[in-house]
């Protein structure tokens, strides 16, 4: 018995290091990015897909939360970083050099809720943001009714659930509610985590899903790829063009369309609220962060074209699971950021 | 069977052992090397935990500046204003490992009793092996179990009922939401209770046969033998058992994360939502963005170990203060 279990440690040390040796003699390029949880399926596919267009280059990826992410790439312990969240003035103050934000896909939050034979309920931002506030407490509050008249709404009172765990979906929630509700942005304002007024914390989009599901009478928000595969209700928001939306993968790439006339150069903007007659308006970018300059040339290489990739050829892969993708006019702006990355001072797309 | 085996085997070892070792000429070089070698084991252990200790203070000296003792006693926690205070998640530690002993104990003292003394001998092994089976279950499958069951009937049945009848105390007022500080009791006690069942069972097998005997031929009944002559004898064994799954519920996060309902409040009744710090550092860790949030976050983990050594010191004090290190029991 002993015997043959050494045996067996031995075959199976031999048949590990021969498997290893032929990669290990390949001079392979690892690149390491640290970050955002949210975007980490798509990232994850890109990085598969990636092989086929350059079998030279390996992507290495921990999704160990926005906030490890910036400050990683910060402190220069990986080639990018990835954030759901855009850094603010003071991180990008502390970084050692220039950063740059490069979004790379679309998420959206979506208001859910269980209510008897659930139906397709619409909302407007002030009324969300009362039902956080806690200032809305029953299903059949006037307000509630009135934007639902046919809908039949229970006496009974609303279940606040939010996520317990910081999160960029989190994030995206109070940043709308920031922009509807002057209350809300004075008393709660926004970030990963914050003070709710009211309400139950679950963990992660399992968990809120879990409470809401569970809890007659509940409501809370959660990821739109999260909603779609679970089948959750989900409710329509009315946008700024004044129009109810069905938040949808469509929707979602709309929000950052209507945005792109007024787009900030360095991307750090927030699609909230954002303008056009069809945009969802819970939705956000990811970004990918990059340093200006790279620090080493062929790193810094692989890295443009690879982030050129995904905002070309990548963005097919998207929607598959259940990302929007970019709309164009943003993937020209995406461009010419690119173009800017520079390894001392020569730019590295054109020198390809 | 092959415990028995390996039990007899070392009980031999250690027997022929010791002549060898006493009539060896290397006896001093040999002893001294195993001299250094324990010792350096220990030193190690030491060290880890005192490397622990300093990073965890160095870690978080940001926070210790800006808020001082004002961290321990503020019940403000809002990472947007950057307003850190512990209270709740201590008294929400505190509360759902007091709730989980208080409902675990009386049920592990009970199963531990009746499968050293009271059972047939051919069910006291399936029956105590399917209790510390219930210890390998992954926490995570406590927490959806209690998402998916304990959560529903709690709100259901349990905690209406219990406004009922009890609904005159302020422990069990408020509407009934499942989720909240009771279900983190609930399900942090069956977490536990394979634990101290466990432990205790052993203590109780370890109480010599003639104690029993000796009350049974004074007269005494079943309980009164067992009350007197077994528990008092095996007290001190019994609290350290009880202490071992304290110790587990402190530190317990998944499971109370997903139960807990994570609100930062300190609230009288058991209906209510709460948060322990193991909670709040698992929740909120990985997205922290801020040096004072993180450095707050580490602070709270600093302050779950000070709890978890205050408690425990406090626990030794009381084996102590019941009658003396435990004697038969701990062989």
């Amino acid at each position: 018995m002993k015997k043959t279990l050494l045996d067996l440690l031995v075959g199976l040390t031999i048949t590990i290091a021969m498997a290893a040796l032929p990669g290990s003699a390949d001079a392979q390029l690892l690149m390491n990015g640290a970050g955002a949880t949210f975007p980490y399926p798509i990232y994850s596919k890109w990085f598969d897909e990636y092989v086929k267009v350059d079998p030279e280059v390996r992507f290495n990826y921990q999704s160990i939360g926005s906030g490890g992410g910036i400050r990683q790439i910060t402190e220069r312990t990986v080639d990018f970083g990835a954030s759901d969240g855009p850094m603010t003035d003071d991180q990008l103050k502390k970084a050692p050099a220039e950063l740059f934000h490069i979004p790379t896909v679309l998420g959206s939050v979506v208001a859910t809720y269980n209510l008897p034979g659930n139906p397709q309920l619409s909302f407007t931002g002030d009324v969300l943001a009362d039902i956080f506030l806690g200032k809305i407490t029953k299903w059949n509050d006037p307000r509630i009714k009135g934007l639902n008249p046919g809908a039949s709404l229970p006496d009974q009172p609303i279940v606040v659930v939010h996520r317990s765990d910081g999160s960029g979906t989190t994030y995206i929630w109070v940043d709308y509610l920031c922009k509807i509700s002057p209350e809300w942005e004075k008393q709660v304002g926004r970030g990963t985590s914050v003070k709710w007024p009211v309400g139950l914390g679950g963990k992660g989009n399992e968990g809120v899903s879990g409470q809401v599901k569970n809890t007659p009478g509940g409501f809370g928000y959660v990821e739109l790829a999260y909603a779609i595969t679970n089948k959750l209700p989900a409710a329509k928001i009315k946008n700024q063009a004044g129009k109810f939306i069905e938040p949808t993968i469509e929707s979602t790439t709309a929000a950052a369309a209507g945005a792109a006339q007024n787009m900030p150069a360095d991307f750090r903007v927030s699609l909230t609220n954002a303008p056009g007659a069809d945009a969802y308006p819970i939705a956000s970018f990811t970004w990918l962060l990059v340093y200006k300059d790279q620090p080493d040339e062929t790193k810094g290489k692989n890295l443009v074209k690879f982030l050129w990739w995904a905002i070309h050829d990548g963005q097919k892969y998207p929607s598959t699971l259940l990302y929007a993708p970019l709309p164009a006019p943003v993937v020209k702006e995406i461009e010419a950021k690119i173009k800017q990355i520079t390894y001392s001072g020569k730019p590295l797309l054109a020198a390809q | 069977m092959s415990a028995g085996a390996a039990t007899g085997s070392g009980t031999v070892d250690r027997v022929s052992l010791r002549p060898r070792a006493i009539a060896g000429t290397h006896r001093g070089l040999g002893d001294r090397v195993y001299r250094a070698v324990m010792l350096a084991s220990v030193g190690l252990v030491l060290l880890a935990a005192a490397g622990l200790v300093a990073a965890l203070v160095w870690e978080s000296r940001e926070a210790l500046r800006a808020f001082g003792p004002r961290f321990l006693l503020s019940s403000q926690w809002d990472p947007v204003a950057g307003e850190f205070g512990a209270l709740p998640f201590v008294y929400g530690t505190l509360l759902s490992s007091l709730l989980a002993l208080v409902i675990a104990v009386p049920l592990s003292l009970g199963a531990a009793i009746f499968l050293a003394e009271l059972a047939p001998a051919w069910i006291r092994p399936p029956v105590a092996f399917l209790i510390e089976m219930l210890a390998a279950v992954p926490s995570v499958v406590y927490g959806l179990w209690g998402i998916f069951v304990l959560v529903p009937w709690l709100r259901d049945w349990v905690q209406p009922a219990l406004g009922r009848t009890l609904g005159f105390l302020p422990l069990f007022q408020g509407p009934p939401y499942g989720i909240g500080m009771l279900a983190a009791g609930v399900i942090l006690a069956i977490m536990i209770v394979p634990y101290i069942t466990s432990v205790s069972r052993e203590v109780l097998l370890a109480v010599p046969g003639s104690q029993r005997e000796a009350a049974l031929g004074l007269g005494a009944t079943r309980w009164e033998a067992t009350r007197i002559a077994v528990l008092r004898y095996g007290r001190s064994g019994l609290i350290g058992a009880v202490l071992l799954g304290l110790g587990r519920a402190l530190g317990e996060t998944m499971a109370v994360t997903m139960v807990i309902g994570n609100r930062p409040e300190i609230a009288i009744s058991l209906f209510a939502p709460g948060y322990t710090m193991a909670s709040v550092l698992a929740n909120e860790f990985t997205e922290a963005t801020s040096d004072l949030y993180v450095s707050a976050l580490v602070e709270i983990g600093l302050l779950l170990l000070l709890v978890t050594v205050l408690v425990n010191g406090l626990a030794r004090l009381l084996v102590w203060s019941v009658g003396g290190p435990t004697r038969g029991a701990r062989e």
